[in-house]
């Protein structure tokens, strides 16, 4: 196929108003033809920045070169040796500050598409059964991973293949953490993908024991006492839902993001014939500008809702990917843009009715570098809504850190961890979320192959 | 999967559950709840723990079939599985973690209503065990679903009251307290509550005019009980408390109870549709 050297080979995708009332995935993916056609861009730099720009250093000219000529196992190879979890990287990752951001082709055109030859590596690998190497030599010590998320799972994959016995605890019923509780089908296929991907982490020696919450079930010290662990690593994730603190916060129809995706995802309660209800939303306001307010509105989408999301700073400082931002309007979210909520509206059966908002402006450059939006006096107006989801992020659970003496939390209850993920207890490593406060799949995943290397030297004196 | 090691309908309506759950058998206590979910297509549902035995690495749960997952639930037997049962979850009772010697001080009076008689149970003999013989007050609709009698007698003083009077005293456990303490020269200082939200609204009600200070165990609408979701939200003292994770266990004064009812019924119409589904 013919390719301009300027731009990515386009990708195809579901149409905007099919999808809209699915929850296929929405990105079809590259096929062979077209992965290897973008991968003739790749300039193959001596000094390759793209994997600078990866939190767990793929070497993507590597399995960029192998999938030029054809060899795909060989790509699968190369990049399973950084990422325990490419089709999911693939997939999730904010490519367009990482190793997209970085790729010397994106000066004077587009960048390599280097997400989506990823993805379509590692969906072949699946297809044709092909799996990560395993562990030569057994080290003969044990090593507990709390938490069954992007972080944890990397951590563990990567001490298995180093040989080490690892156990995954996980507090819900099904393996995955925010892979499945988090993010959607149409973003992210459970079984297809995500369900595959931790098979591979169990083949490698994986252990993961489901419906254990660590701090209630067993606590770190009974893992490194009597259960006769030699390293624990804390990939226990996010926490609590944040609310805004507005007036009727507490009516009927007010979720958290977590709420309605975990019903949504985890539970399946977008099938019919789900055991676990949703609530079926005739128009909702989504706060919030991140990854996990736009999986919300489109969710709420697809139930069947009219989406405005409503996020007080302006279009330039959406956290969200951008490609999610991108199918979320070409699906028809609207988005309320430099608009602050300031109370919810309830009728008189305590029913959400609407959401009062202020109009906001850009101010000075706050602490975190984003200009601050401040209020528009007498700019106040009403958004009729039956539903508000707040995705304002989250803060750490201390189900851990209240049950884990001696383990040092700063001043937001974040787990502290240097920069390998030691903490303050001997033997307990930490990372993810659970340390950073809510950040990405592919930061978590880095924080855990940190780690595992450090627990490996650790355990190697 | 968890086995059934023993399965007893208690009243028409309403079975206990002997669970082979080692993990949670060994930390547990008074107070705290469990997530069961039945099978691999199940709801998540929180129970409050009834009965536990370290040793024999037991819990127990009581279920009244109010819903279509618990009708779900009531089918399986003994020596089936359970997909999943998960926790300890929640604050244990403060019965239970405070000084002992200052909880032998007060005086004690639990109150139960209907299915809450199974979670009181836990507490009463927790406390019979370390030296508290405390008044129990479980009121029940009729004689026939008054449930545990013969456990609860064993380890507190057992007054049962019913609303029609077939059985015990008559009358609602409301006049049941006001009775013991205004003509039968009770007092008590402590009260722990726990029943249908309408009854522990009324019940409160009537103990903070008594002056008794009273804990009660709310039962909001869950998913993930650790913290994560946020859907057990409950305003306490003006505050918004998560019952999973800051109770379940709260002073009954605080408790905006208009909200929490009102919260219950969320799902209302999908629940119906859904008990109608599991009868069949």
């Amino acid at each position: 196929m013919e390719v301009d050297m300027m731009k990515k080979v386009p990708v195809r995708e579901q149409a905007p108003e099919v999808r809209a009332k699915n929850f296929e995935e929405v990105c079809i993916g590259y096929n062979k033809e077209e992965a290897m056609a973008e991968a003739t861009r790749c300039l193959n730099c001596k000094n390759p920045m793209c994997v600078q720009g990866c939190p767990v250093s793929i070497n993507i000219p590597g399995f960029v070169q192998e999938l030029k000529e054809g060899n795909i196992e060989g790509a699968y190879q190369v990049i399973s040796l950084s990422s325990a979890l490419p089709a999911v990287c693939g997939r999730v990752c904010p490519q367009e500050r990482q190793c997209e951001g970085k790729c010397i082709r994106g000066i004077k055109g587009e960048a390599l598409s280097i997400g989506k030859m990823e993805r379509f590596v590692a969906d072949w690998a699946r297809e044709n059964n092909v799996k990560p190497t395993l562990a030569t030599e057994k080290k003969g010590k044990k090593v507990a991973v709390i938490g069954s998320g992007p972080s944890g799972l990397t951590c563990a994959g990567d001490l298995a293949k180093a040989g080490y016995d690892v156990t995954i605890y996980e507090a819900l019923h099904k393996a995955g953490g925010v892979l499945v509780y988090g993010i959607p089908e149409f973003r992210l296929p459970k079984e297809k993908v995500v369900e595959k991907e931790i098979e591979n982490i169990k083949g490698l020696g994986v252990d993961i024991e489901t419906d254990v919450i660590v701090g209630k079930s067993i606590t770190i010290d009974e893992l490194l006492g009597e259960e006769g662990f030699d390293a624990v690593y804390i990939g226990s994730g996010a926490g609590l839902p944040r609310f805004m603190g507005i007036p009727g916060e507490n009516a009927n129809g007010v979720f958290s993001a977590n709420e309605y995706l975990t019903r949504s995802n985890l539970m399946k309660a977008y099938q019919d014939d789900s055991k676990t209800p949703i609530m079926k939303s005739k128009k909702v306001a989504v706060v919030g500008g991140g990854n996990v307010a736009m999986d919300a509105a489109r969710t709420a989408l697809r139930l069947g809702a009219e989406v405005h999301i409503v996020y007080r700073r302006g279009e330039s400082e959406l956290p969200a990917r951008a490609e999610e931002v991108h199918h979320a309007k070409e699906e028809g979210i609207q988005f309320d843009l430099l608009t602050n909520p300031i109370e919810i509206l309830e009728d008189d059966k305590g029913w959400v009715s609407g959401i009062k908002c202020i109009r906001m402006e850009l101010g000075e450059p706050d602490a975190s570098g984003r200009r601050k939006p401040v209020e528009v006096a007498g700019s106040e107006f009403t958004i009729d809504v039956d539903t508000v989801i707040m995705a304002l992020g989250t803060s750490p659970n201390p189900l851990i850190s209240s049950t884990t003496k001696g383990l040092d939390t700063d001043k937001k209850k974040c787990i502290v961890a240097d920069e390998v993920g030691k903490t303050s207890r001997d033997s307990v490593y930490a990372g993810g979320d659970a340390v950073t406060g809510a950040a990405t799949v592919i930061l978590a995943m880095g924080a855990g192959k940190t780690a595992a290397k450090a627990i490996d030297e650790f355990l190697s004196k | 999967m968890f086995k059934i090691l023993e399965k007893e309908w208690l009243n028409v309506n309403t079975f206990k559950m002997v669970l082979d759950a080692p993990m949670i058998s060994r930390s547990c206590l008074p107070g705290q709840f469990v997530i069961v979910r039945t099978d691999e297509e199940g709801e998540r549902i929180p129970l409050t723990i009834c009965d536990y035995d370290r040793e024999k690495k037991t819990v127990t749960i009581v279920v009244q079939t109010i819903g279509g997952s618990t009708v779900e639930m009531s089918k399986k037997e003994k020596g089936e599985f359970l997909a999943d049962v998960v926790g300890p979850l929640g604050r244990p009772t403060d019965l239970c973690t405070d000084d002992i010697e200052e909880v032998k001080k007060k005086k004690i009076v639990f109150v139960a209503g209907g299915l809450g008689t199974a979670p009181v149970y836990c507490q009463v003999k927790w406390l019979h065990e370390h030296g508290v013989t405390a008044d129990v007050i479980v009121g029940a609709k009729t004689k026939d679903i008054v449930i545990l009698e013969e456990e609860m007698k064993a380890v507190g003083n057992l007054y049962i009251t019913t609303d029609d009077g077939s059985y015990g005293r008559t009358g609602m456990v409301t006049t049941c307290l006001e009775d013991l303490v205004k003509k039968e020269g009770k007092e008590y200082d402590h009260c722990v509550c726990i029943g249908p939200m309408i009854m522990m609204k009324f019940l409160s009600k009537l103990s903070a005019e008594l002056g008794i200070h009273t804990i009660v165990s709310m039962n909001p609408i869950m998913v993930d009980g650790t913290g994560m979701c946020g859907a057990c939200r409950i305003s306490v003292g003006g505050e918004t408390k998560f019952a999973c994770v800051d109770g379940p266990e709260f002073d009954a004064e605080l408790v905006d109870w208009d909200e929490a009812m009102r919260r219950l019924g969320l799902y209302k119409p999908a629940e119906a549709a859904a008990l109608e589904a599991a009868k069949k």
